[in-house]
């Protein structure tokens, strides 16, 4: 007899056999409770660290960029290299909110919000880079096309920093709506269980949300909409970025490799950043039953996926700066390798294409130790692709009387510190006063597995259930 | 004008979706259901029409496409040319990630701000009802006659018969 499979015997997407109720207080009632010492500890870190940055661009700001470690030849270098780290690390985010939902993925209803949250955190710790960047911060708003009093002198409309303006600006302003309106049944619900002035913010903040049918329906539509304008938008925004450096003719960035290059490698430093916050997130909140291990599993694929791309992207770099036959270009190249900055491309190559192969194997995947490894790895192993391309190329260009160092200073470390204690800080804060899991998502996903659930029908004659199921995954999980 | 009407709380989405089937197919109004989930198949019951935002997005990028692209070709070709590395003034693919990035700026906000209007979500609004659960785990109908000579109690034997956990009649305004 041919051997067919039964579709979908898949563990259920949240675990333990949740009610409706079950979810609202399993989501809600963490906030109604004094915090944790743990938390107390993490948010006492991330202030200080954020307080350090703020006293480090306070100080930058009094005295000018001459307190950074740049030269004449290296004109970009930690402020750049952390502008492109952290606004890769938002690409996730809404890879999760939208692509996913477009590809109903019906696992990320448990991470989205918190993926979201960690998408805006990230392109504030961003844009927080180009603005001290320019030295007189106050000036930061002649980057827009207003009617001013030199001419008026409008923006040059063909520099691509200009359109990282528009791009980033954007993808900020859209990631914050789309956040927001993912937020509004949930805020609802948080009105309705608040007391006193909690009751009156969330009142304010929830908009009346009533949960009623006709805005349900309209409420579904503008979600889709959204999520199928982030999907090019996000793409757009790396695209741009890589733009910085694509369109200057400096050998190791005039390539048009770049944009999909990025792209990608912000979905991997994302995907990675999001995992490592989950894998935090389950444990201290204690959210095992939504953030499962076939969350673990999915996330970890599109790790080691991309994280191949990105392996890929190298391999090409080098073979077209050989097949090129461009002296500068071989040189750049080489350079990068074998140069002064040699070790930062060995930790990259390390970090970005060997370490994330080891996802492939099931017992990797399985052990949350060594996933948790390979996240800081695949963000250490980013934050230096991003060194390297920018410094690397810049230290030794055409002439070489022009060749020169670079070694950051305690001020560009501080800043560094403070942009995560600034994203740490708030993603903390986030997790206090806001629920952390789409409560309503989730409750459409337990009811729909619940009703449609072929598992119930199907396979029930074979003794597989979606109890036997998840108590499987549960002690599989255990023994990991 | 006031009437009277029926509010039924379920403790399940199937029975909801049938109870409100039910009470169609007698006869009833179904005025509204307020759920803690988007529950398909209510909206058809309910007589909702097919929303019209997609149309408010598509306007909205179209302006914003448009916006972009008429503001860079007039500030760098009518009102201040100026010859950047010898670059045409007519630099269309330049001039795209800014008309692009505009375009999604557009249709975003306007189809939020339109969400927000035509369901009345705005700051400080209150709930026009709010019902015991509605946003945690209970789905509520809310039913009235096509008639005044309807039987009061004949209804709500029917709704609770059809598995409502609560049951009760309100006054509201038919207006």
């Amino acid at each position: 007899m041919a051997e067919i499979h039964a579709p979908a015997v898949r563990p259920p997407t949240i675990l333990g056999d949740k009610t409706l109720g079950g979810i609202t207080s399993d989501v809600f009632a963490p906030l109604d409770r004094r915090p944790t010492r743990l938390w107390w500890w993490a948010f006492l870190s991330a202030a200080a660290a954020l307080l350090l940055g703020t006293v480090c661009v306070g100080y930058q700001i009094m005295v000018g960029i001459g307190t950074w470690g740049l030269n004449r030849t290296v004109g970009w270098a930690f402020d750049i290299t952390n502008f492109v780290f952290w606004v890769g690390i938002g690409h996730a985010g809404t890879l999760i909110s939208a692509v996913l939902l477009l590809f109903r993925q019906r696992w990320r209803t448990s991470i989205n919000r918190s993926a979201e949250a960690m998408t805006i955190f990230a392109v504030m710790c961003a844009g927080l880079f180009p603005v001290i960047h320019m030295g007189r911060p106050w000036l930061a708003f002649w980057v827009f096309p207003y009617p001013n009093a030199r001419g008026p002198l409008w923006v040059n409309w063909r520099s691509p920093l200009l359109w990282d303006v528009f791009a980033i600006g954007t993808y900020f302003t859209i990631s914050l709506v789309f956040w927001y309106i993912g937020l509004l049944p949930d805020l609802g619900t948080l009105r309705e269980r608040a007391r006193g002035l909690r009751k009156k913010v969330f009142g304010w903040l929830s908009l009346g949300w009533d949960g009623s049918a006709r805005t349900w329906a309209r409420y579904e539509v503008a979600c889709v909409l959204l999520a199928a304008l982030a999907t090019p938008l996000v793409v757009s925004v790396h695209s741009v970025v890589s733009s910085d450096f694509a369109t200057a003719i400096l050998p190791g960035w005039h390539t048009t490799v770049f944009p999909p290059y990025f792209v990608v490698g912000a979905v991997f430093s994302g995907f990675a950043m999001v995992l490592m916050l989950m894998l935090i997130a389950r444990k201290v909140m204690h959210l095992e039953d939504y953030m499962t291990m076939r969350h673990v599993h999915a996330m970890c694929k599109v790790i080691v996926f991309t994280g191949s791309i990105v392996g890929l992207a190298y391999g090409t770099e080098l073979f077209m700066a050989w097949y090129s036959g461009n002296p500068y270009e071989k040189f750049a190249f080489a350079n990068r390798m074998r140069g002064p900055f040699g070790w930062a491309y060995g930790v990259m190559v390390f970090c970005n294409v060997i370490a994330p192969q080891l996802l492939w194997f099931r017992k990797v995947r399985w052990s949350l130790g060594a996933v948790f490894l390979i996240t800081i790895l695949v963000n250490v192993g980013m934050w230096f692709e991003r060194f390297v391309i920018i410094v690397s190329s810049l230290h030794r260009d055409f002439l070489p009387s022009a060749w020169t160092g670079y070694v950051p200073t305690w001020i560009e470390l501080g800043t560094l510190l403070g942009s995560f204690g600034l994203f740490f800080t708030l993603f903390l804060l986030f997790c206090r006063f806001l629920p952390m899991i789409a409560a309503s998502e989730i409750k459409a996903v337990v009811a729909s597995e619940r009703h449609h659930a072929p598992v119930a029908e199907g396979v029930a004659a074979e003794g597989v259930t979606t109890e036997n199921v998840a108590a499987e995954c549960e002690t599989v999980e255990a023994a990991a | 004008m006031t009437r009277r009407i029926h509010v039924a709380l379920f403790a399940d989405e199937a029975q909801f979706l049938a109870a409100a089937r039910t009470c169609r197919e007698r006869g009833l109004a179904l005025l509204d259901a307020f759920t803690p989930y988007p529950v398909h198949g209510i909206d058809v019951l309910l007589d909702v029409r097919p929303s019209r935002l997609p149309w408010v997005c598509l306007a909205g990028g179209a302006t914003g496409l448009a916006a972009a692209l008429l503001f860079q070709y007039w500030s760098s070709i009518t009102d201040w040319p100026l010859n950047v590395g010898g670059k045409p003034f007519d630099s269309l693919p330049a001039f795209l990630p800014v008309a692009f990035e505009t375009t999604v700026l557009f249709a975003g906000l306007v189809t939020a701000a339109a969400l927000w209007l035509r369901s009345s979500l705005l700051p400080g609004r209150k709930p026009r009802r709010e019902l015991p659960g509605t946003l945690d785990d209970r789905f509520a109908l809310l039913v009235a006659h096509k008639d005044a000579a309807n039987d009061f109690a004949e209804t709500r034997a029917l709704l609770e018969s059809l598995g409502a956990v609560a049951c009760w009649d309100e006054m509201e305004d038919a207006s």
